[in-house]
């Protein structure tokens, strides 16, 4: 068959793991490496801040296939081991280890937690190894700060509610954000969080933070903020958005922006592509290179990669599709948000507490959808109705 | 082949109602319900596309 000998993977996880599975499905025989700086086979990161934290779940749990799994579909996998250069020209990988020749490289590197410009040593949460961290250091402390107004701060927030620990969410901009929805929700999660508990400081930048250690509390830390305000608590978690990681690619000929830049077909460069959370594609749909850090963006990314990279041909751009689990409420979203426009809610026909919201264009077209705690068939029936074509959702004039 | 399903680890995506509607179902919560655990044919082609695309890995094929 044609196509290429050998497909080198960089980094192990949902978005990496799926273009070596896609791989297969498609029928590919060549070699498969697959290589991740984590100690851990691929597992999955959202049940990171949710049942992992919360105590729910063992971490063999978020673990997506075994080593006898992966043996047999003939994906080598090398775990810690650490890509450090790549040269595109003469397609070479440079690990830790040693370099590595391929005929087609796909980067899935991600992102990792940007460090708080005042508390770079506080805890944040990216891997499992940060998880079970966190969650032993939340079985010790009374008062949790959360600092970040993102959707990762609202359900570490939950999931410290959970433990019964009083719980302060700080956000330096006025409104609470949710991934691609921007802050379009702010005001029903902002609702959410004060039912259950959840104490909100919004507009509130932290400018210092000092060890308070006490004999009852020793891990005591004192937050303050620009208006004076002084609060101590005993864990702080920084949650303020990720960075790409493409530290590695530095000295590479590739286009870094924010991410590696690709087409709308996820090429970098002859041979190179990349996936998932540190992949800026091309949007047709807002005419920019973007990147999207959701796992559906990831998998679906990479199933057209793998489509591509075995048989020629383009799959269809992934339309977002998010979810998250706050305070026990299901929240889904499905398509794209133009931060001007208000949510409308949509009639929904079944008598229930759930709501679709919906998203329209300039033109009153549908372009995106959020369901919260939404019966499944209301929100499947108004996700076929969005509009997914390549045309802009936002006129520029 | 038949299908598997985690019921604990779905989150309600709807993925697999969409994508293969003869195999997959949710309940009234968003949860996964199986409809036909030896799918065939085509809707085995469809159940193997939603295991794919399951953000929550929530769904595997068995050669058991
Ligand atoms: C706590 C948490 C909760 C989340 N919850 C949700 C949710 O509810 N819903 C949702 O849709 N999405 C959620 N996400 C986002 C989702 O997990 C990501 O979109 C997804 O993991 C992206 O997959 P990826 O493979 O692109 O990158 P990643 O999962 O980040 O994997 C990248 C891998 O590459 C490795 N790596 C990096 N650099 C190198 C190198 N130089 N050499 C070798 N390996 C390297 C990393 O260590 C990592 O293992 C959540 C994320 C987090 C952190
Ligand atoms: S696609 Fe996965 S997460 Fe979504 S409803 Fe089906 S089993 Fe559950």
């Amino acid at each position: 068959m044609s196509g290429p000998a050998r497909v080198v993977i960089v980094g192990a996880s949902i978005g990496g793991l799926t273009v070596a599975e896609s791989l297969r499905d498609e029928g590919f025989e060549g070699e498969i490496t697959l290589l991740g700086d984590e100690p851990h086979l691929p597992y999955t990161r959202p049940p990171l801040s949710k049942q992992i934290l919360a105590g729910e779940w063992r971490p063999e749990q978020a673990a997506i296939r075994t080593a006898a799994e992966l043996d047999e579909l003939g994906i080598r996998v090398r775990t810690s081991r650490r890509a450090t250069g790549l040269d595109v020209e003469a397609r070479t990988l440079h690990t830790a280890d040693g370099p590595i020749s391929f005929d087609e490289l796909v980067i899935a590197t991600g992102t990792q937690p940007r460090p708080h410009p005042v508390l770079a040593e506080a805890s944040t949460l990216r891997t499992m190894d940060d998880a079970l961290r966190l969650r032993e250091r939340m079985d010790a402390a009374r008062r949790v700060a959360v600092i970040g107004s993102g959707i990762l701060g609202s359900e570490i927030a939950s999931a410290a509610r959970k433990r019964d620990a009083e719980v302060l969410l700080v956000g330096r901009s006025g409104a609470l954000g949710f991934g691609g929805v921007g802050t379009l929700l702010s005001e029903d999660l902002v609702r959410l969080h004060e039912a259950h508990g959840v104490e909100l400081a919004l507009r509130a930048e932290l400018v210092a933070a000092q060890s308070a250690g006490a004999a009852d509390a020793p891990d005591a830390t004192a937050l303050e903020f620009a208006d004076g305000t002084t609060r101590t608590v005993d864990l702080v978690v920084t949650m303020i958005g990720g960075t790409p990681r493409t530290d590695w690619l530095a000295s590479s000929t590739l286009e870094l922006a924010d991410g590696v830049v690709c087409d709308r077909l996820g090429v970098a460069a002859p041979g190179i592509s990349a996936v998932g959370d540190v992949a800026a594609w091309h949007d047709p749909i807002t005419g920019r290179h973007r990147r999207v850090e959701h796992q559906s963006n990831a998998i679906e990314q990479a199933i057209a990669v793998a489509g591509r990279l075995a048989h020629g041909g383009e799959g269809a751009p992934p339309v977002p599709l998010f979810w998250s689990e706050i305070h026990g409420a299901r929240i889904h979203a499905y398509g794209w948000f133009d931060p001007e426009r208000s949510l409308a809610e949509l009639p929904t026909a079944a008598e229930s507490a759930g709501i679709v919201y919906g998203s329209h264009d300039a033109d009153g077209e549908l372009r995106g959808i959020v369901g919260w705690n939404a019966p499944p068939r209301e929100f499947r029936t108004a996700r076929a109705a969005v509009v997914t074509t390549a045309r802009p959702l936002i006129h520029h004039s | 082949m038949s299908i598997l399903v985690q019921t604990d680890a779905c989150v309600g995506a709807g993925q697999c109602a969409l994508v293969a509607p003869d195999v997959f179902d949710q309940d009234d919560n968003g949860i996964v319900l199986l409809l036909e655990p030896d799918p065939e044919g085509a809707d085995l082609a469809a159940a193997t596309r939603a295991v794919r695309l399951c953000p929550a890995r929530a769904i595997a094929l068995s050669t058991a």
